[in-house]
């Protein structure tokens, strides 16, 4: 009895994992179709990802991708992190309100923030394209990283910047060297949920740049109305193995970090993605 | 005195010019009418358009489809970190790390692709004849457009949960057992209490993002199921009636706020110490 109930534990946590990879599934075996069809199978072949690294279009909306992804993440990150460092040490009831504006992107659904940076971007007269597609990005990354820092703050020894002063070092390379070592880890994992936000986006990119230019997510929206091109599925398909490779690779690392400082506390765990 | 604040205030610009002004901007168009002489009044008219026959009707559907979402997003994601949280520890966190995975691959994919998986002559039917049931119509229905939010949001769902499952300490567990609770009752007075952070993170991180996922229904529901943002979208996009538009967006912060609000209340009303 307790070995059945076992066993349908097990079977319906397999279920899940089918229904959540299924999808993916198909993305793989289908990029190696012969036919276009997503449906019917009708011979091997690696074409489509041979015409990937040839399509102008798709390889135009991967940089913009990347590029908005990295400059949008690394500008997110310097800015954040700075303004955690400040917004800790001013008085409750400031930092409180400067908080809770800083929460508004991360809650505001994203067409709201989105609606809201194309009209601003349309007031200020600014032409849509890159440029405001990577604002935006910078816009609701800061949030990510700020609330990543800060708890680490929180935790710190303030005599230790003092210290740093009285011995004579600048602000700056107090920062650099006494607090920036201590926060790493929340700085880390704001860059990386930064990048990850940005890379995934759709709704507030599709806003903030009108069509102007396209990341991966519209082009895919906008292929996906016609019939999606098999080299999408090619690139999905690289790119999962990407991410699965880049995952294995951090939880070695972790692994064998957690291994070294065994007995200490563990490092908090990265808070999640947001839902779009 | 430090200087430390000073860091704060390029973040603090940014944040009232690419926010907060941004904000207000829409709260303009929604309330200020434009007369032909070009004067300004206050008014309401839009909002009131806004939330007249047809776009309320589109409004109560979105509220419906997003919470149905959740309560079976919930009904599965319970369940599946109870069992992963009874593995053990070591298996669990793979597990989960499994179900977290395909977040870091670009959803409209993985949407388009059950498009494939649902289309009328393909695996699933086939499956339901092999089984004897008739062949249905999946596509663009409203079904399809659950299932793809369910399929969309159940990580965020299944993540706060299990992290709140994690921090329990088993001794609890063992405690109850000791002083004759039976399974059942263990779960609903100790476990389920002690989860409830984690389910009303859950809730909010899968709600208010389902109500606002046009994408979704675009490509599973069709032209047919017009969700709330598609309004919007159209709104902007196609009529540039910015103005309703932005009413549009200010009923969505509103229904944001109240829902935050309302988390905030059971928040409060559980056990101190909870929230993830």
């Amino acid at each position: 009895m307790a070995k059945l109930w076992s066993f349908c534990k097990r079977f319906y946590l397999a279920i899940l994992l089918v229904f959540i990879y299924l999808p993916i599934l198909m993305l793989m075996i289908f990029s190696f179709n012969e036919g276009k069809s997503m449906t019917k199978w009708t011979g091997f072949t690696f074409d489509w990802y041979e015409k990937l690294f040839t399509n102008p279009l798709i390889l135009e909306s991967i940089w913009v991708t990347l590029s908005i992804a990295v400059i949008s993440s690394l500008v997110a990150t310097v800015v954040g992190t700075l303004a955690a460092i400040g917004i800790n040490d001013f008085k409750k009831w400031k930092k409180n309100m400067v908080l809770n504006l800083t929460q508004i992107p991360m809650m505001n659904a994203d067409i709201v923030t989105g609606i809201s940076l194309l009209l601003f971007f349309i007031f200020t007269k600014i032409p849509r394209g890159y440029v405001t597609m990577l604002i935006s990005h910078i816009v609701f990354n800061i949030p990510y990283v700020i609330f990543s820092v800060m708890p680490r703050l929180k935790g710190m020894d303030k005599n230790l910047y003092e210290a740093a002063l009285d011995m004579g070092a600048t602000p700056a390379y107090a920062i650099r060297k006494v607090i920036v070592p201590q926060l790493m880890p929340g700085i880390v994992s704001g860059f990386i949920m930064a990048f990850t936000m940005s890379f995934d986006d759709f709704v507030i990119s599709f806003f903030s740049s009108q069509g102007v230019v396209s990341n991966l997510s519209i082009y895919i929206y906008s292929m996906a109305k016609v019939g999606i091109n098999p080299e999408i599925n090619a690139l999905s398909t690289i790119m999962f193995l990407c991410v699965i490779t880049l995952l294995i690779v951090i939880n070695v690392r972790a692994e064998r970090q957690q291994a070294e400082r065994n007995g200490k506390i563990p490092a908090k765990t990265p808070k999640t993605k947001r839902a779009r | 005195m430090n200087k430390k604040k000073a860091f704060a205030v390029p973040y603090i610009v940014w944040m009232i010019i690419f926010t907060v002004v941004p904000l207000f901007l829409i709260l303009f168009y929604a309330f200020i009418h434009r007369t032909d002489s070009g004067s300004l009044v206050f008014t309401t008219e839009y909002i009131k358009s806004a939330l007249s026959g047809s776009s309320m009707s589109v409004l109560i559907l979105s509220l419906e489809y997003a919470l149905i979402t959740t309560v079976i997003c919930l009904v599965l994601a319970y369940p599946a970190a109870l069992f992963l949280w009874q593995l053990k520890s070591r298996i669990g966190s793979i597990v989960n790390l499994l179900f977290m995975l395909p977040m870091w691959m670009n959803f409209l994919l993985r949407t388009y692709a059950w498009r494939a998986l649902l289309d009328a002559n393909v695996p699933i039917n086939q499956f339901l004849q092999w089984l004897g049931l008739p062949a249905m119509q999946l596509l663009y229905t409203e079904g399809a457009v659950i299932f793809g939010l369910v399929y969309n949001f159940l990580p965020f769902m299944l993540l706060p949960i299990y992290t709140a499952f994690t921090k329990i300490d088993r001794s609890y567990i063992q405690a109850a057992e000791d002083l004759g609770a039976n399974k059942w009752q263990t779960l609903t007075h100790v476990i389920l209490p002690l989860t409830k952070p984690g389910i009303i993170t859950g809730i909010t991180m899968v709600f208010m993002p389902a109500v606002t996922s046009f994408v979704i229904s675009r490509l599973l529901g069709g032209s047919q199921t017009m969700m709330f943002d598609d309004l919007l979208e159209n709104q902007f996009m196609l009529l540039k009636d910015w103005n309703t538009g932005s009413a549009l967006a200010v009923i969505m912060m509103v229904l944001m706020l109240i829902s935050m609000a309302l988390v905030r209340k059971t928040d409060d009303d559980s056990m101190p110490g909870g929230g993830i």
